[in-house]
C-alpha cells in the first residue's frame, strides 16, 4: 500500500484502498479448482457446478474491476503491492491498465463458455478436466495481471501443465505428440524469455544503466533501465539480443513463422475447450508481452527489428492463408488461419505507431472471439458427427439453419467484414502499417484476400448444395445451451464492429502512452546503425515519432459518435 | 615437542561430528544385541541422533573461525552443508525402514555407514585443510562403496559398488597427485594460505596447471560431472534406491561442498586456469546428461543421467563465482539444497513403487499410475516440475539464481546452454508423466505404502513447493554462509 502511495505517478490502487480484487479475480479460479479436486468422483454435476460458478463469479468480478476502471488514464490501476523476497527483489505486485484489462475480461468470458461447452463432451476423468480448466484460467489472468516477471514467469509456466494434459489426456488424433510438442516448443521460448528478463534485471543493477537495485518490478524497470544500443555480438547490442531472447518466448506462444507449426497440431488435437483457450488467450500472451514488455523495455531494439518483425508476420500472413486453403480438416483450417490472423496482429504491434498498436490491441480481442467462436462451432459439430473432414459435409444449411446462421456471422467477422469486429482491428492495423512502411501494409492486403477467400470456401463446402448422406440429412441443430454460450459472443462481435468506441477509449491512453514513450525513449538513445537490421529510414522514424492521433483513428474515437456507425453501415451497403 | 591439547572451546565446536560418529559406533555395538527382524529399532535410533544434531545445529548459530589450528573451519558455510547433510541423511533413514526390508537387506550396519559417511561430508564442507577435506572425502567414499554394493545377492549391486570403488580409488589417488603437487608448490596444505603463495606464483607454471587440472578431475568425478561420470549411470542403478537418493544429494553436495572450499578459497589466485575446465565440464555435463537421460528406458537410469546434469547447473555456480563471488557461490548452495528434495523425491517414488519380489525400475512400470493412485502420479509431478525447473517449485528458484549469476559474471553462453538443455530436460521427465496418466497400466501398479515413508515424502513435497514459493529464508541464509566464507 505505501509502495502505491509512493508511485502515485504511475498507479492507482482499488478506490477503497483496500480491497484486493485482483488477487480474487486471480485466485478464484484456483480456488474453484481445488474445491473441485475434493468432489467425490461420482457426482459429476456438481463438478460442473462448482466449475459453472467458479468462472462465472470469476467474471462478475472481472466486471467489478471493470467499473472500477477509470478509462482515462494510462496509470496501472487497482494495484497491489507486497513485498515477496526481498533479497533479490521480487514483489507480489499486480495492476490492471487500458493493455490488459479487455483481455481480463476475455479470458473471464470465455473460461465461461469452456465449461459449458465442454458437459457433453468429457465423460472421462472429468474431476481432473474442470480442475484443469479452472487451474488453466489461474495462470492466464495472472499473466495479463502480474507486473513481477518473477511472478509473471510462474503463471506463464504454470499454465503449460493444464495444457498439457487437456491435450494429452482429452485430446483426439495424435494427442500425445501433440501435447508433449506445445509443452516443449512453449517451454523452450520460455526459458530464453527468463535469460532475457535476467539480462534487464543484471542491467538495471547496474548503476549506469539503471537504479542500481535489484528488482524484477516490471513498472521500475520500463522507467528506469537503459539497456546500451552499442554493438557487441555480431553487429547486435545487447538490447538487440535482448530483444531476442524475449522474442523467443513470445513469438513461439503467438506463434510467428517459423514457429508456428506447433498450433496445428495442438489445436487440432486439443479437445474444443483447449482450442478455444489456446486461441482465445493463450496465443494473446505472445502479442501481449510485445507490446507490454518488448517495445517499453527495448525501445531501440524495437525500432531496428521492424523489417524482421514484419517480414516474419507477412509470410505468416500469407503462408498460413495458403496452408488454410489446402486444409481438409475443418480445425486445421482455423488453426492455419490463426497463423495468417496473429500475423497481422504483429505487423500491427510493430508499425510502432498509435493506429497499429491500437489495432494490434483490438484485434487480439477480436481474434479470441471469432476464433474462439470458430472453434466452438467446429466443437458442435464434432459432437453430433466425430468427425471434422470438410468432405463429409454437405449442405448443412438446410439440416441446421440457426448453426448456418451462427457460422456465417463467426466466419464474416473472422474475415473482417465492415461491420462486424474483425474489420475494425484490420483496419486500425493497415493505417498504422501504411504510415510506417507501404510496402508491407500492400502485401498484407493480399492476406485479407486469400482469408475470404478459404473462409467462403469453407463456408460454400459445408453448408451449400444438397445435404446428401443421411448424417448430414438428420443432424440435430443447436439446442438451448449452445446457443447460450454462442450468443454472447455474437453480440460482442456486432458491437465491436459497429461501435467500438467504448473499447477503443479504454485502451487509448494506455496505447498513447506506451508508444509515446518508446519514441521518445528511442530518440534518446543515440539511434546507432547496426545497418543490417535496421530498415526503418531517417524520415521514418520521424513519421514514427508523432505524437499526434491522425485523422483516421480521431475519427474512429470521436466523441460525435454518430460518424462511426453511419459509415461502416455505408461500407456494409457498398459491400453488397 | 609437546603438542599443546585443543581447548575445550574448539572440541565443543566439533560437536555434530562428534555425536555422529558416536552414535555411528553405538549403532554397531546394539545391533549385535537386537533381533534380526527388529532391525527397525536401530533405523528409528539413527533418526533420532541424526534430528537432534540437525536441531542442535540450527538452533547454535556459528562460531566462525578456524579451529585445530586451521584445520577445521567451523563457519556459516560449514553450517549450511551440516544442515543439508543431516536432512539428507535424515531423510534417508525414513525412506529406508520399509524398502530394507522389501528388498531383504536390513542389517544395522546400513545405518551406521550412513552416518559415517555423513560425518565423512561434515568435514569435507567444514575442511579448512587439504588433508581434513580428503580424510573427508575417503570417509565418504568408502562409506558409500559398501553401501551401494549393500544388497549382495544381486549382480546390479555388486557391479555398481565394484566399478564405484575402482574409479573412485583411482581417482582420489589422482586427485591426491594433484594436492601433493600444490602442497609442493606452495609448502603448505592449509586452504588459507596455499591462495596466499599462489597468489605470487605465475600462471604459466606448469607445475601449477597440472595440479589443477588433477584437483578437478578428482572433483568432478566425485561430482558425477562428464566426462567423469561413466561411473554414475551404473552405480545408481545398481545401488539400492535409497543409497542412489542419498548418492544424488547429499553425496553431491558435499563434493560440491568440497571443491568449492577448494576452488574458489584455495585455487582463487589460478582462476583463470580451472575456470576454463569447469566451463567445460558443466556444459559437458547438461548436454549429454540431458539427451542421453531421453534414450532411457529404466527410471533409475534416466535419473542417473540427469543427476549427471544437475550437477551441471550447480557448476554454473562456481565458474560464476570467479566473477561474482558471492552471487556464484549462493547460486550454486541454492542449487543443491533445493535439488535434495526433488531428487530424493523421485528416488523415494521409485521406493513406493517396490515390493518385495518387484522391483519399479522400468519407465513402463508407472502406465496408468495416474488413474491407481492419483495423488502418488501428483507428487511426482511436482518433483518432476521441480527438476525440470518449471514453476512454482524450489527447482525454478534454483534455476532463476544460477542463471542470474552467470548473466551477472557474462557466462551468456553458459547460460543459454544451461536454459537450453532444461528445456531439453523437460521432455524425459514429461516422458514419465505422460506413462502415468495417458497410458495403459500393463501390470497394474502396486504401492507399498509406510508412515516413515509418507512421511518423508510429504517433507520433500511440501518442501519443494513452499521453497519456489517462499525461497527468501534459504536465500538469506545462503547468502550469509558465503559472505563468511574466507
Amino acid at each position: 500500500m505505501e509502495y502505491i502511495l509512493e508511485h502515485a505517478d504511475y498507479l492507482l490502487p482499488h478506490p477503497d484502498g483496500v480491497t484486493p480484487l485482483l488477487t480474487f479475480i486471480i485466485f478464484l479460479p484456483l480456488l474453484g479448482a481445488l474445491a473441485t479436486l475434493v468432489i467425490p468422483k461420482t457426482e459429476v454435476r456438481l463438478m460442473k457446478a462448482v466449475a459453472v460458478f467458479a468462472t462465472v463469479a470469476t467474471f462478475l468480478l472481472s466486471l467489478v474491476a471493470l467499473s472500477n476502471f477509470d478509462g482515462s488514464t494510462h496509470k496501472m490501476q487497482l494495484a497491489e503491492y507486497h513485498s515477496w523476497i526481498p533479497s533479490i527483489g521480487v514483489a507480489y505486485f499486480l495492476g490492471v491498465d487500458g493493455l490488459s484489462i479487455l483481455l481480463v475480461l476475455l479470458t473471464t468470458l470465455l473460461s465461461i463458455l469452456v465449461v459449458v461447452c465442454s458437459f457433453n463432451a468429457i465423460h472421462e476423468m472429468e474431476k481432473a478436466y474442470y480442475s484443469c480448466l479452472l487451474f488453466l484460467e489461474t495462470g492466464m489472468l495472472g499473466v495479463f495481471l502480474a507486473l513481477d516477471f518473477f511472478l509473471f514467469y510462474i503463471f506463464w509456466e504454470i499454465m503449460l501443465v493444464p495444457m498439457y494434459f487437456l491435450i494429452g489426456i482429452w485430446g483426439h488424433g495424435r494427442k500425445l505428440y501433440s501435447a508433449i510438442k506445445f509443452f516443449l516448443y512453449t517451454l523452450f521460448g520460455s526459458v530464453f524469455m527468463l535469460l532475457g528478463i535476467l539480462a534487464l534485471y543484471f542491467f538495471n543493477s547496474n548503476g549506469d544503466y539503471g537504479t542500481g537495485e535489484l528488482t524484477f518490478n516490471i513498472i521500475e524497470l520500463i522507467n528506469n533501465v537503459r539497456v546500451p544500443t552499442e554493438p557487441i555480438f555480431v553487429g547486435l547490442s545487447s538490447q538487440d539480443l535482448i530483444f531476442l531472447a524475449l522474442f523467443l518466448g513470445f513469438a513461439i506462444k503467438v506463434p510467428m513463422f517459423p514457429f508456428h507449426t506447433w498450433l496445428p497440431d495442438a489445436h487440432t488435437d486439443a479437445p474444443t475447450a483447449g482450442s478455444v483457450v489456446l486461441a482465445g488467450v493463450l496465443l494473446k500472451m505472445g502479442t501481449y508481452g510485445f507490446v507490454r514488455f518488448s517495445l517499453p523495455l527495448l525501445p531501440t531494439a524495437s525500432h531496428n527489428m521492424v523489417g524482421f518483425m514484419a517480414t516474419l508476420a507477412i509470410i505468416g500472413i500469407l503462408y498460413g492463408a495458403l496452408v488454410a486453403m489446402a486444409q481438409r480438416d475443418m480445425k486445421r483450417l482455423i488453426a492455419y488461419s490463426s497463423v495468417s490472423h496473429m500475423g497481422f496482429l504483429m505487423l500491427g504491434i510493430f508499425a510502432l505507431n498509435p493506429e497499429g498498436v491500437t489495432g494490434g490491441v483490438i484485434q487480439m480481442i477480436n481474434h479470441g472471439i471469432s476464433t474462439g467462436a470458430l472453434f466452438l462451432l467446429v466443437g458442435i459439430i464434432y459432437e453430433r458427427r466425430h468427425t471434422r473432414e470438410i468432405a463429409e459435409f454437405s449442405g448443412l444449411a438446410t439440416t441446421v439453419p440457426i448453426f448456418a446462421v451462427f457460422f456465417a456471422i463467426t466466419m464474416f467477422s473472422s474475415i473482417g467484414l465492415p461491420g462486424l469486429n474483425g474489420f475494425v482491428g484490420e483496419f486500425l492495423i493497415l493505417v498504422g502499417m501504411f504510415k510506417t512502411n507501404v510496402a508491407y501494409a500492400s502485401l498484407a492486403v493480399i492476406g485479407i484476400i486469400l482469408g475470404a477467400a478459404y473462409m467462403l470456401w469453407l463456408y460454400q463446402r459445408t453448408m451449400f448444395g444438397e445435404a446428401t448422406t443421411p448424417e448430414n440429412q438428420t443432424m440435430k441443430d443447436m439446442n438451448v445451451r449452445e446457443i447460450g454460450y454462442m450468443l454472447p459472443l455474437v453480440i460482442l462481435m456486432f458491437w465491436i464492429g459497429l461501435y467500438p468506441r467504448p473499447y477503443l477509449n479504454l485502451m487509448r491512453p494506455t496505447v498513447d502512452h506506451y508508444v509515446t514513450q518508446m519514441q521518445e525513449r528511442h530518440l534518446a538513445e543515440k539511434p546507432v546503425a547496426s545497418a543490417q537490421w535496421s530498415v526503418t529510414s531517417e524520415s521514418q522514424r520521424q513519421v514514427l515519432a508523432t505524437d499526434h492521433w491522425p485523422p483516421a483513428i480521431a475519427f474512429c474515437l470521436s466523441p460525435s459518435t454518430s460518424h462511426w456507425p453511419l459509415a461502416t453501415s455505408h461500407c456494409l451497403s457498398e459491400g453488397r | 615437542m609437546p603438542i599443546p591439547a585443543p581447548p575445550l572451546s574448539e572440541i565443543l565446536a566439533l560437536w555434530p561430528e562428534i555425536l555422529i560418529s558416536l552414535a555411528g559406533c553405538a549403532l554397531l555395538l546394539i545391533d549385535l544385541l537386537t533381533d534380526r527382524d527388529r532391525k527397525a529399532v536401530l533405523g528409528w535410533i539413527c533418526f533420532g541422533v541424526v534430528m537432534l544434531t540437525l536441531l542442535g545445529t540450527l538452533l547454535q548459530p556459528p562460531q566462525g573461525g578456524s579451529i585445530f589450528g586451521g584445520m577445521f573451519l567451523a563457519d556459516g558455510y560449514a553450517a549450511f552443508f551440516k544442515v543439508l547433510f543431516l536432512i539428507a541423511a535424515a531423510l534417508t533413514v525414513l525412506i529406508s525402514l520399509r524398502y530394507l526390508d522389501d528388498e531383504g537387506i536390513h542389517r544395522g550396519e546400513y545405518y551406521a555407514l550412513v552416518l559415517f559417511a555423513t560425518v565423512g561430508m561434515m568435514f569435507m564442507a567444514g575442511g579448512g585443510d587439504f588433508i581434513t577435506i580428503y580424510l573427508g572425502l575417503e570417509l565418504m567414499s568408502l562409506s558409500t562403496y559398501v553401501l551401494v554394493g549393500f544388497i549382495r545377492r544381486d549382480g546390479a549391486s555388486t557391479e555398481g559398488a565394484v566399478k564405484y570403488f575402482l574409479m573412485g580409488a583411482f581417482t582420489s589417488g589422482i586427485l591426491l597427485y594433484g594436492l601433493a603437487l600444490l602442497y609442493g608448490l606452495t609448502g603448505t596444505t592449509n586452504l588459507a594460505a596455499v591462495a596466499q603463495s599462489l597468489s605470487g606464483l605465475s600462471l604459466d607454471n606448469p607445475a601449477l596447471v597440472l595440479a589443477t587440472i588433477l584437483v578437478v578431475v578428482g572433483f568432478g568425478f566425485k561430482i558425477a560431472a562428464v566426462p567423469f561420470h561413466m561411473w554414475a549411470p551404473d552405480t545408481y542403478e545398481g545401488a539400492p534406491t535409497s543409497i542412489t537418493a542419498f548418492m544424488s544429494s547429499a553425496v553431491k553436495a558435499a563434493a560440491l561442498a568440497g571443491l568449492a572450499r577448494v576452488f574458489v578459497v584455495a585455487l582463487f589466485p589460478s582462476a583463470e586456469i580451472w575456470e576454463v575446465l569447469w566451463w567445460i565440464l558443466a556444459a559437458l555435463s547438461m548436454i549429454l546428461g540431458n539427451v542421453v537421460a531421453i534414450a532411457q528406458t529404466s527410471l533409475k537410469r534416466m535419473l542417473a543421467y540427469s543427476s549427471i546434469s544437475h550437477a551441471g547447473y550447480a557448476l554454473i555456480g562456481v565458474v560464476a563465482a570467479t566473477q561474482a563471488r558471492e552471487v556464484g557461490l549462493a547460486g550454486a548452495l541454492f542449487y543443491m539444497f533445493v535439488y535434495l528434495f526433488a531428487t530424493m523425491g523421485t528416488f523415494s517414488m521409485v521406493i513406493l513403487l517396490t515390493h518385495r519380489g518387484f522391483r519399479s525400475d522400468r519407465i513402463a512400470d508407472f502406465a496408468g499410475l495416474g488413474r491407481t493412485a492419483p495423488l502418488a502420479a501428483f507428487v511426482y509431478i511436482i518433483f518432476f516440475l521441480s527438476l525440470a525447473g518449471i514453476p512454482p517449485t524450489a527447482g525454478f528458484v534454483g534455476k532463476l539464481v544460477v542463471f542470474r549469476a552467470a548473466i551477472e559474471s557474462g557466462y551468456i553462453v553458459l547460460a543459454v546452454i544451461g536454459v537450453a538443455t532444461s528445456a531439453i530436460a523437460a521432455y524425459y521427465y514429461f516422458m514419465v508423466i505422460k506413462t502415468m496418466f495417458m497410458e495403459e497400466a500393463v501390470v497394474q501398479p502396486q504401492l507399498s505404502p509406510s508412515r516413515p515413508l509418507a512421511i518423508g515424502l510429504g517433507v520433500m513435497v511440501v518442501a519443494t513447493v513452499l521453497l519456489g514459493l517462499f525461497p527468501a529464508v534459504v536465500l538469506n541464509a545462503v547468502t550469509e554462509s558465503v559472505k563468511l566464507l574466507q
